[in-house]
């Protein structure tokens, strides 16, 4: 037991990823969005940006897109394209598959 | 010269740090301890001391055990890595593993665990990092195929490699019959053996299998070395220049094309701008430099969000779907028919991706 107390310690948070979903119009500004309060909201916007930047080049190299799938082992991020924004819909992952938003 | 392991182990609490220090102390192989009590300190570490193994807290401030492993794991894959916590949350754990770290392991609270914890890093230390078949480590397929033949041995052996699977009949030494996808034989033999690692089981022999290969089991293992010399050094000697597609590298996308629903292939090495092969395109510049960005920007962001390496992307469009992914050091660019589903062409992306590294 003594061994267990040595090992507690206050700690740092770490940061959670989340499921929920946010819209962005033209300009990439947020419309709305479903996405706890605790996600960064910098990390939203760069979700949000790079999303749109695939889907604007993908026009210059003669795709049209609609709809983008963006696969990482902790995270499921899609995008539909929206008059010249976007909805974008993070789910989280795990390896047994996706988790349930809370 | 120096033979010892060398373990670095990273946490905030220097207290901490030393209780480690003693538990692995008692480590049969006696490896060397560094410590470290920030992420950019270990990092500047690893970079003028090769260690044999890393161990990492979580929560630590400035950089989190995420942001230290995700780093690692870029910069130096070969490394093994373990994650040491009192997190318990379950994402965390599958995050941490989605990094490719080797264990998850909370924090000892008991004498047991602490031993538990000892034999696995022992283990880990112990264990090679050398491509083979897992069960029987730095064996090529080759090795293992030849050890079956000559013990006289009768077993079906079935090796997976991703989604691909292949199976291969031995009776008493003989070597009678070989099976995967659509192939059998001794071409789907030679297909097999091509596969430079995966799962490797024995299953119980099957004495009524009918015999489709008949040359003796040394002259079959002969031709496939010899084709896997000869495409090596196809690959070595046959630099491609932007959108030239070699003879190598044009069989193997020309592979790729048999795959139902795929409309073309372009692929490009990691790193190296302006190169790229594809087959079915008429224009792939404009495709190969937005893939490239795409990869790279989709990359990048898994870092930010540490939610491990991207694994594919799939475009949807009206007329065609577009799949990214790595492989390796390349990165595959793969347009398929609008018809399938993102999840269809995810599927079927899995087997273009084991398809290629094989």
């Amino acid at each position: 037991m003594g061994l267990l107390n040595l090992f507690s310690k206050p700690e740092p948070a770490l940061l959670g990823l989340p499921s929920g979903s946010f819209t962005l119009d033209r300009s990439g500004r947020i419309v709305i969005a479903t996405l706890p309060s605790s996600f960064p909201n910098a990390l939203v916007l760069e979700i949000g940006r790079q999303v749109m930047n695939t889907l604007r080049n993908a026009q210059a190299a003669q795709l049209r897109l609609a709809e983008l799938v963006v696969y990482y082992p902790a995270l499921k991020i899609t995008a539909r394209e929206l008059s010249g924004g976007a909805i974008v819909f993070l789910s989280t992952q795990n390896l047994a598959g996706p988790v349930k938003p809370n | 010269m120096e033979t010892r392991h060398k373990i670095l182990l990273i946490d905030d609490d220097p207290d901490l740090l030393d209780v480690y220090r003693d538990i692995l102390g008692r480590l049969p192989s006696q490896p060397i301890i560094r410590t470290a009590t920030s992420g950019a300190r270990a990092l500047a570490m690893l970079e003028t001391e090769p260690v044999s193994l890393l161990i990492c807290d979580l929560k630590m401030p400035k950089m989190d055990g995420l942001q230290v492993l995700s780093i690692v794991r870029r910069k130096y894959p070969e490394l093994r890595t373990v994650v040491l916590t009192g997190v318990a949350d379950e994402q965390f754990r599958s995050r941490v593993y989605s990094l490719g770290v080797d264990l998850f392991w909370q924090k000892p609270g008991s004498e047991e665990e602490t031993k538990m914890l000892l034999d696995c890093l022992e283990s880990l230390l112990g264990r090679e990092s050398e491509p083979g078949f897992r069960g029987v480590q730095s064996k090529s397929l080759m090795d293992l195929v030849q050890l079956e033949c000559i013990s006289q041995s009768s077993s079906v052996l079935r090796i997976t490699n991703g989604p691909l699977t292949g199976l291969i009949w031995i009776n008493n030494g003989d070597l009678i019959d070989a099976e995967t996808d659509a192939l059998r034989g001794e071409e789907a033999f030679h297909k097999i053996l091509a596969w430079r690692a995966g799962n490797f089981e024995s299953l119980p022999a099957e004495p009524d299998r009918p015999r489709t290969i008949f040359k003796s089991y040394n002259a079959v293992l002969l031709e496939s070395a010899q084709a896997l010399d000869e495409l090596r050094q196809i690959g070595t000697t046959s630099p491609a220049l932007p959108g030239e597609t070699p003879s190598a590298q044009a069989s193997r996308l020309g592979a790729l094309l048999q795959v139902e629903g795929i409309e073309f292939v372009l692929t490009a090495k990691t790193g190296e701008k302006d190169k790229f092969e594809s087959r079915g395109l008429e224009d792939p510049a404009r495709l190969a430099a937005w893939s490239r960005q795409s990869l790279e920007n989709f990359r990048a962001l898994g870092e930010r969000l540490q939610a491990g390496p991207v694994e594919q992307v799939i475009c949807l469009g009206p007329q065609r779907h577009v799949a990214l992914a790595q492989q390796g050091d390349s990165e595959l660019s793969v347009g398929w028919r609008h018809s399938l589903s993102a999840e269809m062409v995810r599927d079927r992306m899995k087997k273009v991706l084991a398809l290629w590294a094989s």
